[in-house]
């Protein structure tokens, strides 16, 4: 008989610019080796994946991080009184911290997780993304952080135009003059602070690679996709794993060097004389996550069973061609659902 | 010139190039060409056959002939 996982997890924001949540769920009701309770940890009550059949068991809601970690704690305190959570899946850039920071007091509670650690989260930021490629020997694109408008005017000192404006966390815009970097510098600014990250734009195709690593240097699964359809924010709404050994080398000679622990997602640059930058690097299972376990890597499975101690054998191969499609699709729900998740904070 | 080895063509005239993702279909005499290439024959080989088999002229295949052959480069599905 197989054992029963209850697992917690975040990023249920199927939306155009999709949480990684639903997918790694669909992942996880198709294990082999067990079978979940999912509870939905969800920030807002109109994420898709709340009230999208077959997908969670129950659903929370639960407090931003930025209202505070102890807040966010005393919620999933209170939860696992409820539900007694055996692992815990975080799917968002900005709640890792504060899970990573929380991970004794989780597991005296008896939630496992599978992070990285605090050191390899953020030394992989992009604004330490050059100390990182210097540190493991990887191709980074020139980059520099600014914080203040003024120094906007030196960009054309140390930069080629066009360059990548990009914020800590999220959105990247190319711009091709200084007027452009200081309409985006006040965008960014405005929405994820500072610093700006302004980062010398490499022509090429991107790449992306899902990976997970056991933290003693070990690549357990990797899959590199391309994305074949791009939305106007930039997230891929179809794409196609690829046969490139060289990216599953880079893959796995960063993950033996940093020990990393837990999921990945790569974001290359693939230049047309064959060299790869790498121009991102995310903490986390990516959204396209289903791609992989439907090319034969079930890395949400792989991650859980590492959770929770276990020997887990590293994937051998996957489907090379194997695509994925994004579709929208208008779900019917009540108000009597949505009220009780606004009242109660419980579905 | 020699088409790269893990490019795949189908019976089709679909190509898909497992390297970079990329897929293209090409017609009859697309296909046929790259058949050729698979098979190791030369660009000679490949004119003299189209000349036997097809009412074209030398000249008039191998412009177009070094067109396909262009294109098949800049994709990088021949090295």
């Amino acid at each position: 008989m197989k054992p029963k996982y209850t697992i917690a997890v975040t990023g249920l924001n199927n939306t155009d610019n999709p949480g990684p949540g639903v997918p790694v769920i669909r992942a996880l009701r198709e294990a082999k080796d067990f079978d979940v309770r999912i509870i939905g940890l969800a920030y807002e009550n109109l994420e898709p994946g709340i009230y999208m059949k077959n997908i969670t068991d129950k659903v929370y809601q639960i407090p931003y991080p930025s209202v505070g970690s102890d807040e966010l704690m005393q919620r999933i305190e209170y939860i696992n009184e409820k539900e007694n959570i055996d692992v815990l899946i975080p799917n968002f850039d900005a709640e890792l911290f504060t899970f990573m920071k929380s991970k004794e007091k989780l597991l005296k509670i008896g939630i496992h997780t599978f992070l990285p650690t605090i050191e390899q989260f953020e030394e992989r930021h992009k604004s330490e993304l050059m100390k990182f490629g210097k540190k493991y020997g990887v191709d980074i694109p020139f980059s520099k952080s600014i914080s203040n408008l003024s120094e906007i005017k030196n960009i054309q000192y140390e930069f080629e135009y066009p360059v990548l404006v990009k914020g800590k966390f999220y959105d990247a815009y190319l711009a091709y003059n200084p007027a452009q970097v200081t309409e985006f510098f006040n965008k960014i600014s405005a929405k994820w602070g500072v610093p700006v990250i302004i980062q010398e734009f490499i022509r090429g195709t991107e790449v992306n690679v899902i990976a997970l690593g056991d933290g003693k240097g070990n690549t357990i699964g990797a899959v590199p996709m391309r994305k074949q359809y791009i939305t106007d924010k930039g997230k891929a709404w179809g794409g196609i794993t690829l046969g490139d050994e060289n990216l599953l080398e880079i893959t796995k000679k960063l993950i033996k060097k940093t020990k990393w622990r837990g999921g990945m997602e790569l974001e290359i640059i693939k230049t047309h004389t064959d060299k790869y930058y790498i121009i991102e690097i995310n903490p986390r299972i990516p959204a396209w996550v289903y791609l992989a376990v439907g090319a034969g890597q079930n890395i949400p499975e792989a991650l859980v069973k590492l959770t929770l101690g276990e020997t887990v054998e590293p994937f051998k191969s996957y489907d090379i061609g194997k695509m994925f499609i994004r579709y929208s699709y208008d779900l019917i729900g009540d108000i009597s659902q949505f009220e009780k998740l606004s009242i109660t904070g419980e579905l | 010139m020699k088409l790269k080895k893990n490019i795949a063509v189908s019976e089709t005239g679909f190509l898909f190039d497992p390297n970079s993702g990329e897929s293209f279909s090409v017609n009859e005499t697309g296909k046929k060409i790259l058949t050729f290439l698979e098979e190791g024959k030369n660009e000679n080989e490949i004119s003299k056959w189209f000349a036997d088999n097809y009412e074209v002229d030398n000249a008039t295949f191998e412009n177009n002939f070094n067109d396909f052959l262009t294109v098949l480069q800049n994709f990088r599905i021949v090295e």
